[in-house]
């Protein structure tokens, strides 16, 4: 398949490996922030081409992951509701709150549907007006541009009974959260190339020489993640620390710049907690004054939600590279995708559950 | 097998249009229900073997042979999809778990659940979808039952497959069988029944139409026995798709399975549309594509037999059964590196970007 094939190319992909091997003198620690690319890492085994003194770990950029407790604990609660139809994408489903996940919830009797644009979910509200249609918008840069425009044609077109439950969350103040904290091994980072197909990358350029660390902007295909490796080491092994684009074939400098619009007049930043990580200053975004109409938070008064984390779940760790999945003392013993205990376990592009699919017995398997 | 609307308009039984839906009067066992079964059903599946209008239908198996025998229920939404509807679907599947065991099928039964209201026009093209079907399969359906709920209580239509088959063969097809070196055989390619209820339930277009690959290869089974050749394990991929299958056969099996994924076929057009959802292939539901597990001695004849076979054309070795220390399905990568397919927990989720 064109676009897709040629960036997986195991010719070129050993070419790329042995190119690493060659330019690596020193132990150096990357790491990945988009979950996408963890999960190609994993699936693809991208990690066993490199050298044994390079160590990836794996980012906060998974969106299901990140979402905190207490925001699908008020989904769970607005889903419930026999006057709501509650929207979400796909693999927020079977994430768990603090008691179920919308999957129960619907078993229950709930009315939740699993849609593929936020669009499609006013095309809902219009069509039934005598419910109200909540959309679950959680995501990182990349699905803010979409689920703005909803909110922005809901406006528009006077839709009444159409609301988001906003859990924005944003890339470079994570990084920087990552970056200057003092148990911080991260030395490179491969940035994730979705979001800045529609951020660009010059948010990243004063991160770079402050923190002294290279980003090298990445896309998801196993040659991408090489070639982005490959740059970052060259770096690292240079002494440089500069922003660098591999993902040219989508990222323009400065992104999207009609996305970016959209964005900016919908949404405003906001602080934002992270699940695994708490709060983090101007971390996501919320919807601005004048589209405060469309939030569901007022709308259904979601206030008085405030739940713990389960101690045993170590994701906070992993979020920010500390740890490896296979690290955590209850990694598939009693947290399974059946039975996660933190989100990390329950998304596609979840670390854990990487690990969990594609290496979980690899030792026994013979590797 | 698709009944356009002419065919219909000649077809179909005329008392039953007066009722353009199904009602609760249907399933209430009176005049209705009578005539529903007579000129509908009978009248589509009707055979020498389904004269007697009684409870049971007796017949005689082949002296000597062994029989086997499943049942699997049908609930697909939407109940029309490309390449078939819930019709066709109900007798492949039960047709395929029969040619599973090396079985030639005989006999189906079907048994329907009608929600109230079901159009009948709708009705009457699965039966017809369900006759062509079995007469494809070499099978007749010679029993069944009908019942209608209230509106609500189903989704339009449920139905109920049982087969019977009969062995003429002395293998022992099953994952017992399956041995170190074994190589793995795909029929065709793989994922486009679950890609095309999808597109079809989701309203996603995409730039080609992805049509089920649902068709009743217990033919294409009946020719690998006639050529003689030893067949190990046999097994349709349906629900989980191939992973689930595989690791089901490695666990019954208790052996290893080595796939390499550059061999596995899998439609550009399938590939694309997964890529795009983010799922996996190996994950995707097929309606008429097994795996073959043959010594190796047999392998470049089984798969030269699968290939002459319309339903077989891209046929393919994907990998062997090998001996780890626990049973695992493990796959070289595209990129050469090992890695394990596990089996899916639940169902595959779209992603959110």
């Amino acid at each position: 398949m064109k676009y897709l094939d040629e960036y997986r190319n195991p010719q070129l992909a050993q070419k790329l490996s042995k190119e690493i091997h060659k330019i690596t003198t020193r132990p150096w620690v990357l790491m990945e922030i988009c979950g996408g690319q963890t999960h190609a890492i994993v699936k693809f085994g991208i990690d066993e081409l490199l050298p044994k003194n390079i160590e990836l770990v794996h980012g906060p950029g998974c969106p299901v992951c990140v979402t905190p407790l207490e925001l699908i604990d008020q989904a769970l609660a607005v889903a419930a509701r026999p006057d709501v139809i509650f929207c979400s994408f796909g693999d927020m489903l079977r994430v768990p709150g603090s008691k179920n996940d919308l999957f129960s919830v619907k078993a229950q009797g709930a009315d939740v549907r699993i849609i593929y644009s936020p669009l499609d979910a006013l095309a809902l509200a219009k069509k039934n007006p005598d419910k109200q249609v909540v959309f679950f918008a959680v995501g990182f840069e990349t699905t803010a541009p979409a689920n703005a425009m909803a909110v922005y044609q809901a406006k528009q077109d006077g839709v009444k009974n159409f609301s988001i439950l906003v859990s924005h969350v944003l890339v470079p103040p994570a990084m920087e959260a990552i970056l200057s904290s003092s148990s911080n091994r991260v030395q490179g980072f491969l940035a994730a190339g979705h979001v800045c197909a529609i951020m660009g990358y010059r948010e990243y350029e004063p991160l770079a020489p402050k923190y002294k660390v290279p980003i090298v902007v990445t896309g998801f295909e196993p040659l991408d993640i090489l070639e982005g490796i490959y740059l970052c080491v060259k770096q690292l092994e240079e002494g440089r620390a500069q922003v660098e684009n591999q993902y040219v074939r989508t990222v323009l400098p400065d992104g999207n710049k009609h996305a970016r619009k959209i964005i900016e007049q919908v949404f405003c930043i906001v602080p934002r907690k992270w699940r695994g990580l708490g709060e983090i200053q101007h971390s996501g975004l919320g919807l601005q004054k004048e589209y405060q109409a469309f939030d569901a938070q007022t709308r259904f008064d979601l206030s008085g939600y405030k739940v713990e984390e389960s101690g045993e779940c170590i994701s906070g760790e992993i979020l920010v590279g500390l740890k490896k999945p296979h690290q955590c003392p209850a990694f598939g013993v009693r947290c399974t995708p059946e039975k996660p205990l933190g989100a990390p376990m329950v998304s596609s592009e979840g670390a854990c559950a990487a690990y969990y699919r594609y290496r979980r017995s690899t030792s026994q398997a013979g590797f | 097998m698709t009944i356009s609307q002419k065919e219909f308009a000649l077809s179909c039984p005329l008392p039953i249009r007066n009722y353009p839906t199904v009602t609760l009067a249907h399933g209430g066992g009176g005049t209705l229900m009578h005539e529903l079964i007579e000129k509908m059903f009978r009248a589509a599946f009707g055979s020498s073997d389904l004269d007697c209008a009684h409870d049971s239908t007796v017949f005689l198996p082949p002296a000597d042979a062994r029989l086997a025998f499943t049942t699997d229920s049908y609930v697909v939404s939407p109940v029309v999809f490309s390449g078939g509807d819930i019709g066709s679907l109900a007798v492949n599947g039960t047709v395929n778990d029969l040619a599973m065991a090396g079985a030639k099928p005989l006999y189906l039964s079907a048994g329907f659940i009608l929600e109230e209201g079901l159009p009948m026009d709708l009705l009457w093209r699965i039966v017809l979808s369900m006759k062509a079907a079995a007469d494809q399969a070499g099978v007749k359906i010679i029993t069944g039952d009908t019942k209608v709920v209230d509106k609500g209580k189903a989704d339009q239509i449920f139905i109920n497959t049982a087969g019977v088959g009969t062995l003429l063969h002395q293998q022992n097809i099953s994952p017992s069988s399956v041995a170190v070196g074994d190589q793995i055989i795909v029929s065709g390619d793989i994922g486009r029944h679950g890609m095309a209820i999808m597109a079809q339930r989701e309203n996603l277009e995409f730039e080609s139409n992805i049509e089920s690959d649902c068709a009743p290869v217990a033919d294409l089974v009946g020719q690998l026995l006639d050529a003689g050749l030893m067949l190990h394990c046999l097994r349709d991929l349906t629900r989980g798709g191939m992973a689930s299958t595989l690791n089901e056969i490695a666990m019954a099996a208790k052996k290893g399975i080595q796939l390499v994924e550059r061999l596995i076929p899998v439609r550009e057009d399938v590939k694309g549309a997964c890529e795009l959802l983010g799922f996996d292939p190996l994950y995707v539901a097929c309606e008429g594509r097994f795996v073959a597990f043959v010594p190796k001695e047999c392998a470049q004849d089984a798969l030269r037999v699968m290939r002459q076979h319309v339903l077989g054309a891209s046929a393919a070795v994907i990998g062997e059964v090998v001996s780890p220390p626990t049973p695992c399905v493990t796959m070289e990568s595209l990129i050469g590196v090992k890695r394990i397919v596990d089996m899916i927990s639940g169902e595959q989720l779209p992603r959110i970007c």
